[in-house]
């Protein structure tokens, strides 16, 4: 897989030498004539969490959606600028929405599986992309449960229905079904919010295991999770990308003042 | 005192606290200082008991301290400057804790020297004691005021209480070669100008973590040293 490595802007630049995997330029997005995003830049770095923070409204989810194109579905939105993943433009309306879906997975806020067998809840998007037999199939899914630190609790039910579960045993099947695809980059948009503490700590340590084989986004209001799994953070308020640093710098010594006045609570 | 606008109003009130106990804590360690010098020159055993009884009142603010500090931290998760501001009150009151001891240590000597006939080279811990404890006030008014500037200043003019501490073990020494029966008392005196020293470096340190709190790092460069007495 080629590594993108672009000249940045001071904006979206970290103190990483890590390539980035996504890379934003210039990017802004609209809401018919709302601008939710302004000119952006940012870099997701290959195999590391950026956590995206920021008031609600300030453009996090808006982000992830860009990011993975679901805008593309309304037709009133649009996105200008560059996201390059693997030296191709994704936010290029010719660029397969297909090919987009299996590179950029995505995990919501509120744990969504389909109304099917825990079993039919992994293989359904694989079958979209490729042909298996039933015993490379059964790899697969055991490969993806496995992943998603769900294998163990299922093993004996994967015929039973994927409502059964707990709230914290079906985020953790979608984000099985996430990774199913093997994508490069997963975005994770709140995947906590919904959960008890233990459940959240169960997808807090995936999170830091996933990212030995994907990169991965996450916005979360959470400002401990952020600090707690994430390598790099990037702070948004009203569509800007005001701060983006090392996590341990942002949460220390912030340099901009509102990025200083949201972590600690000033913002009012 | 620092201003703190948090949304939530009793986080505020906590920080504020915790800028209050060590204002407290500092002014009970001057208030010390200045008596262990008094008592000293007074040649008052009695009231230098008292003085070195008073150390338990600085130990007491201190764990206080730490127990808000450790409130703060489980409770608040502060972050940024607010997360500064608690680990520089924790280590602020760990210097001012042994500051109080020091004085206390002045003290407790005090009541031994009372033993022996008064030296007159024991004015000259009056005046050490005294640009201490400007020391010690600058820095204090540095933290309550997140004043980086007069932080700085504390920090190089340590190096002046360094010299006179310096000039005055040269001179017990003399003193001591000159006439061995003085040998007890000057070394009571040697270790009370060594306490008071001290004071001047833990006085430096407040003031370093003052910079910290303001700036997020600590100040550049090698602190300005004159103790030349192991040279």
């Amino acid at each position: 897989m080629a590594n993108l490595h672009l000249s940045v802007p001071s904006s979206a630049a970290v103190e990483s030498t890590t390539p980035a995997k996504l890379s934003a330029r210039d990017l802004a997005f609209y809401y018919g004539d709302f601008k939710a995003i302004k000119e952006l830049s940012l870099d997701v770095p290959e195999n590391k969490v950026t956590a995206l923070i920021g008031p609600s409204g300030c453009g996090k989810s808006t982000l992830l959606r860009v990011f993975n194109r679901i805008y593309s579905l309304y037709p009133k939105q649009r996105a200008t600028g560059t996201v390059m993943l693997d030296g191709e433009n994704i936010i290029d309306p010719n660029y397969p929405l297909n090919k987009l879906r299996s590179k950029v997975g995505m995990v919501f806020q509120k744990p969504v599986p389909f109304p099917m067998s825990i079993y039919d809840n992994i293989s359904y998007g694989i079958n979209h992309y490729e042909k298996l037999s039933k015993a490379e199939m059964d790899v697969r899914v055991e490969q993806a449960l496995r992943e998603g630190a769900l294998w163990d609790e299922v093993k004996d039910k994967l015929k039973q229905s994927a409502l059964g579960l707990s709230g914290g045993q079906q985020q953790r099947l979608c984000i099985a079904r996430a990774v199913a695809l093997k994508p490069e980059v997963i975005l994770f948009d709140e995947p906590t919010s919904a959960l008890d503490p233990i459940a959240t700590g169960k997808i807090e340590q995936l999170i830091t295991e996933l990212k030995q084989q994907f990169s991965i986004l996450i916005v979360t209001h959470n400002m401990q999770q952020a600090a707690r799994v994430s390598d790099y953070t990037a702070f948004m308020y009203l569509g800007e990308l005001v701060e983006h640093g090392a996590t341990e710098t942002i949460f220390t010594r912030p340099t901009k003042k509102q990025t200083e006045d949201y972590i600690t609570g000033r913002f009012g | 005192m620092n201003s703190h606008d948090h949304i939530l109003k009793s986080y505020d009130s906590e920080l504020d606290r915790l800028y209050d106990e060590i204002k407290q804590m500092g002014e009970l360690a001057m208030t010390q200082l200045d008596a262990a010098v008094d008592v000293l020159s007074r040649r008052d055993s009695n009231a230098a008991a008292r003085v070195v009884a008073n150390d338990d009142a600085i130990d007491a603010l201190e764990n206080t301290i730490s127990m808000d500090v450790l409130k703060l931290l489980a409770l608040r998760q502060p972050m940024a400057r607010d997360l500064r501001e608690v680990y520089a009150a924790l280590r602020i009151s760990s210097d001012i804790e042994r500051i109080g001891d020091y004085a206390s240590n002045v003290a407790k000597r005090s009541i031994v020297l009372n033993n022996s006939p008064a030296l007159p080279a024991t004015g000259r811990i009056a005046r050490l004691a005294k640009t201490a404890n400007a020391l010690l006030s600058d820095a204090l008014k540095a933290y309550a005021d997140s004043d980086a500037q007069l932080a700085a200043k504390v920090r190089d003019a340590d190096a002046d209480l360094d010299a006179m501490y310096t000039s005055f073990f040269r001179e017990l020494v003399t003193y001591m070669m000159e006439d061995p029966r003085t040998i007890g008392a000057c070394t009571h005196l040697m270790f009370m100008a060594k306490n008071i020293e001290r004071i001047g470096d833990h006085a430096t340190n407040i003031a370093e973590n003052t910079w910290f709190v303001v700036h997020g790092d600590m100040p550049e460069g090698e602190r300005k040293k004159e103790d030349r007495t192991s040279e």
